[in-house]
């Protein structure tokens, strides 16, 4: 089995063939390393880069400037044909006037494959996806959700590929597929251990799916992390509030040492940070905050969301809004309360980006 | 659910109902009742039953006017489709050269049919004409008033010339609403460029490639205009095709009963036809929809 490490290497992209300002460019300048075998997302909001980061990958766009190997061959002028990568796109491609077995054969044909092997490798992906019963139907003859099936088989059923990459593959199919799709994804990606990379939107999908998730915002990647540490140690502002639901709270607020200052109300931080210029701005996850504190921020409570498992409560505290999540038992009544900040959960960023405390200052208490 | 009735409804649809009467119903029944009676003139009328009907039908100079017009057809759309989907294959899909390109091929497609049969016409002439006097000075035996294959070629080259960029046009729009997504995959699944058009180009153009092989089939086994401009029906009978051969019935020979006859087996063989079409095409249409 043949596989690779994807290093992409001061990556940019303009679709204009002569960007003259940082704002031209649907993909900012970004080097990355895909380790091989591993199960990647890249997540962020529509139209901030994450397909064309992908079509550059495969090869369907040549990048304005940057290089991209796998391995040690520098691929980046190699056609797409020759990169022996495998993509599955947001809407169904089948090949309508194929049955569903010549479509799933197709690549392995081309590929000069034998057709025992063929055979062997469209059963088992007719199998895995649910598709063995129309595997002799013509292809236009299926559902939305079958045909986008047959698009994931053909992205799976080469053995030999260097990746597999996803572009928001399940955005078609009805969301109980859905789930069971992303598991057989998982699971599959766990048995024959190709790098997967996977765009989407959702970050349930991508917290579920991936190893490791990238997350981009306008061009620009902001933050690679494991699924706890986007969520416990977001980089930058904007991951903090794109993951989570609702995501993270963040207040404009001055900070002095340990102490940080909203409106004049004092807010204990874990850490000592000094005295950080520029735009300064606290962090704190909706689950992190609790009612009825001692000494706490003041707040007026807004509205309180019963969702089932939690309530989501919204408060406004000196003319800024924040969430909160509270257990189901409490009854919460609108009016004014007191909020606690779990202290050592607090984040503290400067022009939106994670400022990391002082070392070895422990916060003053 | 109870209906109620109300007759004043009916007015609602008169005029609509006089209006079809009017411009299609009566003189439809009025060749209806030509074709079924005789004169010898003076506006008296004998009844001939379906003697027309049948005589024409056992009638050789019909049946090769028929013949003719088969072929004429089924040559242009030998030429035309496979060329004019050929030409969309090749067309610019953006920029300024698609929109040039686009007015191009509109452009035949503005020129009124006479004027078409009058601008070959004279370019084919020996004397004058540019295309004939030039063949005739490469030692070519070319003069469509003489010979019925050269008739016939400047007749069929006139068509492809007329009527290949309708096709063209329409196969090109049928080309420009395939998603990117499937080129990208061809490519990941190294397919051919012959590939991609048979499993890609060639069933997205399906729908419009059907309307304009009916549209072209329908209007080529109608023609009337250019070969009567270019031929007159001839060198001899040789370019007579249908619509020809009935206004030479019908107002040459003034032979009202058979020419009335020949114009609603004409209009049968046109619908049947067209009917045959629709059905293939609605039922390729459901045969897509069906388990969805």
């Amino acid at each position: 089995m043949r596989m690779a490490k994807i290093t992409l290497s001061n990556l940019a992209h303009a679709y204009h063939p002569n960007p003259a300002s940082e704002d031209d460019y649907a993909l900012k300048q970004t080097s990355h390393v895909w380790e091989d075998g591993k199960a990647y997302a890249l997540l962020g909001p529509s139209g901030c880069g994450k397909t064309t980061l992908l079509n550059i990958i495969s090869g369907l766009i040549t990048p304005s400037q940057g290089r991209v190997f796998f391995d040690d061959d520098d691929v980046t002028s190699i056609p797409t044909a020759q990169r022996n990568i495998a993509q599955v796109f947001q809407f169904p491609v089948v090949y309508d006037t194929m049955t569903v077995r010549e479509n799933l054969a197709f690549a392995l044909r081309n590929r000069g494959m034998d057709k025992a092997g063929i055979s062997r490798r469209v059963d088992i992906i007719a199998v895995m996806l649910g598709l063995e019963e129309t595997l002799d139907c013509k292809a236009r003859a299926l559902s939305a959700d079958a045909k986008q099936k047959i698009s994931l088989g053909r992205g799976l059923v080469r053995e030999d590929v260097n990746a597999i990459l996803f572009d928001e593959p399940l955005t078609v199919i009805d969301p109980a597929m859905k789930l069971e799709l992303r598991i057989q994804l998982k699971s599959l990606h766990n048995e024959l251990g190709h790098t997967m990379i996977y765009v989407t939107h959702d970050q349930t999908e991508a917290l579920s799916f991936a190893d490791e998730v990238v997350v981009m915002d306008k061009g620009r990647v902001l933050q690679t992390g494991t699924p706890e540490a986007l969520f416990e140690a977001p980089a930058h502002t904007f991951v903090g509030h794109f993951i989570g639901s609702p995501g993270m709270n963040v207040l404009d607020v001055t900070v002095d040492g340990s102490r940080a200052y909203l409106d004049g109300n004092l807010i204990k931080l874990g850490h000592h940070y000094g005295t950080p210029a520029g735009k300064v701005q606290i962090g704190i996850r909706p689950e992190h905050i609790s009612l009825n504190a001692t000494n706490g921020l003041p707040a007026q409570i807004l509205r309180v969301e019963d969702v089932g498992r939690h309530k989501i409560v919204r408060a406004q505290a000196m003319g800024q809004t924040l969430n909160l999540i509270a257990s189901n038992q409490t009854t919460i009544n609108t009016g004014m309360a007191s909020l606690g900040f779990e202290r050592g959960k607090i984040s503290v960023f400067v022009d939106g980006w994670r400022f990391s405390p002082s070392h070895g200052q422990e916060g003053a208490m | 659910m109870e209906k109620t009735v109300n007759q004043r409804a009916w007015l609602l649809v008169l005029p609509v109902f006089l209006l079809v009467a009017f411009s299609a119903v009566i003189p439809l029944m009025t060749v209806v009742n030509y074709s079924v009676q005789d004169t010898f003139g003076n506006n008296k009328f004998f009844w001939a039953g379906l003697e027309w009907f049948s005589e024409l039908l056992h009638s050789e100079r019909l049946w090769s006017a028929f013949g003719r017009q088969i072929a004429f057809s089924a040559i242009i759309l030998a030429l035309e489709v496979p060329l004019g989907v050929f030409v969309a294959l090749n067309m610019p899909k953006k920029g300024i050269w698609a929109s040039v390109c686009l007015v191009l091929m509109a452009l035949p497609l503005l020129i009124p049919w006479n004027v078409v049969g009058t601008i070959w016409q004279i370019f084919s002439r020996v004397d004058i004409g540019l295309l004939g006097h030039t063949l005739a000075a490469m030692g070519i035996d070319y003069n469509y008033t003489r010979d019925p294959l050269a008739a016939w070629t400047t007749l069929v080259v006139m068509d492809v010339w007329h009527w290949t960029s309708l096709i063209a046009l329409l196969s090109y729009a049928g080309l420009q609403s395939i998603p990117q997504a499937y080129y990208q995959a061809a490519k990941i699944d190294q397919a051919s460029r012959l590939d991609v058009f048979r499993f890609i180009e060639l069933p997205k153009m399906q729908g419009v490639l059907m309307i304009a092989i009916l549209i072209r089939f329908m209007d080529s086994f109608m023609i009337y205009t250019e070969p009567f401009v270019i031929t007159g029906g001839g060198p001899g009978n040789s370019t007579t095709f249908l619509s020809i051969d009935l206004v030479k019935m019908a107002l040459g020979q003034f032979d009202l009963g058979p020419a009335a006859a020949f114009s609603l087996m004409y209009f049968l063989v046109v619908m049947l036809v067209s009917w045959v079409f629709y059905t293939v095409m609605t039922n390729m249409e459901k045969a897509d929809t069906f388990h969805g």
